[in-house]
């Protein structure tokens, strides 16, 4: 996997993703090693990101890896109207791996067939972010003991939600059994949902959120945005539909964890925070092993 | 269409060349910019809107001295995939034979997705037909797809 770009998640193997697992468990035990030194990465956030980008950077700093790059398209040369092709060949000449973030989807795809060092997507629009994808199931594993044969429920805006994508094409080839609640509007698309057909695995569409709650071992939750809707009318009704609460809770596995990948809005309220089933603050804090994993493992030194 | 003019297409067989036959009325013009034929500087015949018993109307196109790779020309299966391909040497038909919808396209559609990157900047798109019968194209990507009616080509 040295020298290898991650731009989709589908671009790991089943075992390859278990193998940045299992390098992330070894991060977690110590986290602070110096086998990064003499690495320059570049992380480019043509739109900010700042939980990501100060995760990677995190990441690399505890590796004494050095961070060059930016944090918003205003403070770079996209500014002044530079192409992505000439920004991926400029900055390519200065670093040994780039980390990027862009609004348009594809775009981390043709950076890396631009590049000439090995690209990490961290999000390309609405399509792929990877190693959320790999965080996720890290804490998926860690709280279940096991990746195999779960019920998972993915809430909400299934649509848009680049970081279900990236989760169900990974999840499928787990043997999961998929429970899809959304609004109409906001259904998993079709290009997704072929990974699950593809595999055979069971999966049910549901518009209300109570009848999964009993039935999932995990329950990934995201943000359903305003913008999304091209009826203003239709997002009033739904608005409130898809928001989990603690009293919601009481029917569910004693087991079952609630996901999420951050920023929350009201989707989850408060007072989920400090009941069992919450997960999604450490589940953040996976996300730097998980990238120490993936760097480490891109650039040939573990 | 007079009956003459379809004969006279009928008589001028060529020499050597490739005849494009059934093909889609209103595909033609598509056909001829899929294949680049207005660079040509060799014998072109176009016909257009020619009766016939098995569409009603067709299209047809012969070509002088040129030959295509199958790739090349299995582009056009994309507007045409009632196209049959006839390959002559020295007035003999040498070959005949449908064309098909390649495993791969690229270049000549563009990507459905309005904030796909292939969109905004200059770059040759690419898409793998996952679909062949309900012609669905994946985006390299973007990974979104392109179906039939939502095709358009650069
Ligand atoms: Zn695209």
């Amino acid at each position: 996997m040295k020298n290898r770009s991650l731009i989709s998640i589908s671009d790991f193997t089943r075992e390859e993703s278990l193998r940045i697992l299992d390098l992330a468990e070894e991060f977690e035990k110590q986290p602070t090693q110096n086998i990064l030194d003499g690495f320059v990465i570049a992380t480019l956030f043509f739109e900010p990101s700042t939980r990501t980008r100060l995760s990677f950077e995190s990441a690399v700093n505890r590796l004494g890896g050095k961070v060059i790059g930016f944090s918003d398209a205003s403070s770079s040369s996209v500014q002044k109207g530079e192409s992505l092709h000439d920004t991926i060949k400029t900055v390519s000449n200065y670093c040994d791996l780039i980390v990027m973030r862009h609004p348009r989807e594809g775009s981390a795809r043709y950076a890396s067939q631009v590049a000439s060092v090995p690209i990490i997507n961290a999000g390309d629009g609405a399509n792929q972010h990877p190693t959320q994808c790999l965080l996720d199931m890290y804490s998926i594993r860690k709280t279940q003991g096991r990746l195999d044969n779960l019920h998972i429920a993915f809430v909400g805006d299934l649509k848009y939600g680049r970081t279900v994508h990236s989760l169900v094409i990974a999840m499928s080839l787990h043997n999961t059994t998929f429970h899809l609640v959304s609004p109409a509007e906001l259904k998993l698309p079709s290009s997704v949902k072929m990974h699950i057909k593809n595999k055979n695995l069971q999966y049910r569409q549901y518009t209300d959120l109570n009848e999964v709650i009993p039935l999932a071992d995990i329950i990934y939750m995201t943000r359903i945005q305003k913008e999304r809707f091209s009826d203003p009318i239709e997002y009033e009704r739904v608005k409130n539909a898809y928001i989990l609460n603690n009293t919601m809770l009481c029917k569910a596995k004693p087991g079952m964890k609630v996901l999420h990948p951050l920023p929350r809005v009201n989707e989850i309220s408060t007072d989920v925070d400090d009941s069992s089933s919450a997960y999604y603050f450490q589940q953040a804090l996976n996300g730097v092993y998980v990238r120490q994993a993936l760097v480490a493992t891109i650039l040939g030194v573990k | 269409m007079n009956k003459e003019l379809i004969k006279e297409l009928k008589v001028s067989a060529i020499e050597n060349g490739t005849v494009i036959d059934h093909i889609p009325a209103q595909s033609v013009f598509q056909v001829v910019r899929i294949l680049n034929l207005e660079k040509f500087d060799t014998q072109i015949l176009i016909g257009a809107n020619l009766d016939s018993q098995k569409y009603g109307k067709k299209g047809i196109l012969k070509l002088s001295n040129r030959f295509f790779e199958k790739d090349e020309i299995n582009k056009i299966a994309l507007v045409a995939p009632t196209a049959t391909l006839i390959v002559i040497k020295d007035f003999q038909i040498i070959e005949k034979r449908q064309v098909e919808i390649p495993g791969q396209v690229s270049k000549i559609v563009n990507c459905v997705n309005p904030n796909c990157i292939t969109n905004h900047e200059t770059i040759t798109t690419k898409f793998v037909v996952i679909d062949k019968d309900d012609l669905k194209l994946q985006c390299n990507y973007c990974e979104k797809i392109t179906v039939r009616e939502s095709i358009s080509f650069v």
